[in-house]
């Protein structure tokens, strides 16, 4: 082996190693922090919480059924939204708008409201030439915080209904989405913004600097050019819980690729080892919570074998490079000297290794944040990252709902099961019934019909076809990719798309709010249904679901999901790409 | 209904005052004490004078400088205020017509050079700013260089070994050279 590709594994293998590492002491943190147990930190910040409870008129004793649960959900996030939209609408009226930028668009501020609403953080836009500081503060930071929280709240109450039995009740969304915000994103959030800005992160509210250029250059209407404007603003802060909470929505245009945004190797880390930290460590409370931790390492392999499967694809095609550019006679073989591989679109600083494990993690979980442009991945290396959005964003998936999308393929799994051998489904000792599989079912069909009615409607149109950028088949794949990121929540992008128009704008905002609300709806449904039900312990007929037999069978049902729903998409974009190139 | 709405909208403008406003002073106040450099944008100043970040690369085609890599950002290479890639898909003529034109370029300038060409030479970074090239991509220009300044090449190849930026705690990310700063080397070479 040479020590270029043995770095290679090294650095790959020490992200896994640290993120599963954690997983056990932040899981059992957020346990702690949602079974109401001490926990360290709410001995300090405790009597700001209950500050905050008689503030708001909340009764923290009071639980919520499900059907409360999700109208306080739906309620608190329309809220959210609609001053998302006003502020960007209003933005050139309001302060801390040094750079002096006039209001969105309409149809650009209902597609960003959406967004940020929905934990997606798809960006039409570009950061540093649109949204002012105050607009990037008090709508799309805070949305950051709100939304990730939201998917967390929704997970612990599903995770209720299962370990909870003849209860009415699946928690108190407000104290969920308190508790979550001050006891774990906060805190996390500060360390790793900290962390960013020691890297070279700008964290001020300063105007844009002008500094002059060593050597003058030409714009395209041959005016001479002889300084760069620097942008600048509170970033780090607004970085550190993008990453944090799957969110992704960059602070500038090219989010994670950009020098200001991650600028060392070290800095990189830290935001991808944040992409999957808290999806990975939810596992772990989730076992924890029902009492037996041995069901969440079961999922968590189940994932994390998805994950390093399509990760090797990825790198290994990345690797490769573009066999177009081998016949120009460039070099790309890695050595001692230079990465090698498709370097078109990734930045010298992380090379193949760390922009294609970005790639994987960051649409694994619903992220969405780059640190390279995935429309010029290889056809391969680029079909990876679309395939794993569209498997459900369940792989880790986004913070809260990643593992309860991956809990409802439990669900399937075990009723798969139970056919196969003619029994009642159980998991975790309550019986699968007709209702739970209807609500299942609508978690599993919604998003595919979204991402393909959507992508079949903009390719026969003039106003899909109008913006699409790169020619011939890999056009198809640009608006198949930006359907499957907004239908499930991801935010990512073949960004060559000229996404900000009224089509794309309206259609994608849409997907966006129909894979959030309508996977969340159901969801909560089935767990005031599980809730309500008697536990039944296991007997010997049981099939236990924390075996490599269920974990295999798991993966076996979201592979196959997956794969019957998207192939035949995917045929007519990357295959075929890869084919003739 | 009616008993969700008062909760929903004054948590959230609590939540909005913690998480929008607080947070974000707070983590600024702390990083301007303990980081104020690197906070600021890790600006290069020389004689007074602000000349540039060390993140931020800039655009050289002088053929007495060291050359970056491509930039796709508008209207301009190496606009800071708008950064993009180029997003050209692997099998899109106008990315082969980018890459060709940066061949023949550093052929034309430097027509006796026959090493492969490294890859990051040829092709656009993600954000149009990368301020990076690899070791390979360095060395392949100092031949150029040495011959546009009447230098010796070897001199060149010793001021590339100085910059160069090994990998991050020995094995995170990829040994490269920061183009701005070893350009502010090279005139101060020629300077002494």
């Amino acid at each position: 082996m040479t020590p270029i590709l043995m770095n290679s594994y090294l650095q790959l293998g020490f992200y896994i190693a640290v993120l599963i590492a954690l997983a056990k002491p932040l899981g059992w943190y957020m346990a702690r922090v949602y079974e109401g147990k001490p926990f360290g930190l709410d001995r300090v910040l405790g009597p700001f919480e209950r500050l905050i409870y008689r503030l708001c008129g909340i009764k923290a004793d009071e639980e919520m059924n499900w059907k409360l649960y999700a109208l306080a959900m739906l309620l608190f996030n329309f809220a959210g939204l609609l001053i998302v939209y006003a502020l960007q609408r209003w933005q050139d009226f309001l302060p801390l708008n040094p750079q002096g930028f006039g209001a969105v668009t309409p149809d650009s501020a209902f597609n960003t409201a959406i967004s940020f609403a929905s934990n997606t953080n798809w960006q039409g836009y570009g950061g540093e030439t649109t949204m002012s500081y105050l607009t990037q503060m008090l709508g799309l930071a805070v949305q950051n915080f709100i939304s990730a929280a939201t998917g967390m709240a929704t997970l612990i109450a599903f995770i209720r209904g299962l370990s909870r039995h003849t209860a009415q009740t699946i928690g108190n969304f407000w104290v969920d989405m308190v508790r979550t915000t001050l006891y774990i994103l906060l805190p996390l959030a500060i360390v790793l913004a900290l962390i960013q800005v020691s890297q070279g992160v700008v964290q001020n509210f300063d105007t844009y600097q002008n500094v002059s250029l060593l050597q003058s250059t030409v714009d395209a209407n041959g005016n001479v050019i002889t300084e760069q404007s620097l942008p600048m603003g509170p970033a780090a802060s607004q970085i550190a819980i993008k990453q944090l909470g799957t969110n992704g929505g960059g602070f500038f245009n090219v989010n994670s690729a950009h020098p200001f945004e991650n600028p060392t190797p070290l800095s990189n880390f830290f935001e991808m080892l944040a992409i999957l930290l808290i999806g990975a460590a939810l596992c772990y409370t989730f076992g924890k919570m029902v009492g037996d931790t041995r069901q969440g390492w079961a999922v968590l392999a189940a994932m994390t074998i998805i994950f390093i499967a399509l990760l090797a694809l990825c790198v290994i095609s990345e690797q490769n490079g573009n066999p177009a550019f081998t016949k120009m006679g460039i070099d790309q073989k890695a050595g001692a000297l230079h990465s090698g591989g498709n370097m078109e679109g990734k930045e010298v600083r992380f090379g193949i290794v760390n922009s294609a494990l970005w790639a994987t993690a960051t649409t694994a979980a619903s992220n969405g944040s780059v640190n390279s442009m995935h429309d010029s991945y290889t056809a391969l290396g680029g079909l990876v990252p679309m395939w794993l959005m569209q498997l459900g964003e369940i792989i880790y998936g986004g913070v809260g709902s990643g593992l309860y999308g991956m809990l409802v393929f439990a669900i399937i799994a075990v009723f798969v099961a139970g056919l196969m051998v003619g029994r009642t489904p159980e998991y975790l000792g309550k019986k699968i019934e007709a209702y739970e599989m209807k609500m299942a079912s609508l978690v599993i069909l919604i998003p595919p019909v979204v991402v393909l009615g959507f992508t079949a409607l903009a390719v026969v149109t003039e106003w899909g076809k109008a913006t699409i950028y790169n020619p011939g088949i890999h056009g198809f794949s640009e608006v198949l990719y930006a359907f499957s990121s907004q239908g499930n929540n991801n935010g990512s992008a073949f960004a060559g798309l000229g996404a900000n128009n009224p089509f794309y704008n309206l259609t994608g905002g849409l997907a966006m709010l129909f894979a959030r609300y309508w996977l969340a709806i159901p969801t909560l449904a089935i767990a005031g249904s599980l809730a309500k039900k008697k536990h039944i312990p296991s007997g010997p007929g049981t099939l236990a679901t924390h075996t490599l037999l269920f974990v295999t069978l798991l993966i076996g049902i979201v592979i196959i999901v997956g794969a019957l729903t998207f192939i035949p998409a995917l045929a007519l974009g990357p295959i075929v790409e890869h084919l003739i190139q | 209904m009616k008993t969700l709405i008062r909760p929903a909208l004054l948590l959230l403008l609590v939540l909005t005052i913690i998480t929008g406003i607080i947070y974000p002073l707070l983590v600024t106040g702390i990083a301007q004490i303990v980081f104020p450099e690197r906070a600021n944008g890790s600006l290069i100043v020389k004689d007074g004078k602000t000349i540039g970040s060390e993140l931020i690369g800039q655009s050289f085609d002088d053929p007495k400088y060291f050359w970056g890599r491509l930039s796709a950002t508008g209207p301009f290479a190496y606009n800071a205020a708008a950064s993009s890639g180029s997003n050209y898909g692997p099998t899109n003529p106008a990315l082969f017509t980018a890459v060709q034109s940066r061949i023949d370029a550093l052929r034309a300038s430097d027509s006796s050079n026959t090493m492969p060409i490294p890859v990051d030479l040829v092709t656009a970074s993600g954000s149009g700013l990368d301020p990076h090239i690899s070791p390979a991509a360095a060395y392949y220009q100092a031949s150029r260089i040495a011959r546009v300044r009447g230098l010796e090449e070897s001199e060149i190849r010793a001021l590339i070994e100085k910059h160069i930026e090994g990998r991050q705690l020995g094995f995170l990310g990829e040994p490269r050279v920061n183009v701005l700063k070893l350009n502010l080397a090279l005139d101060n070479l020629v300077k002494q």
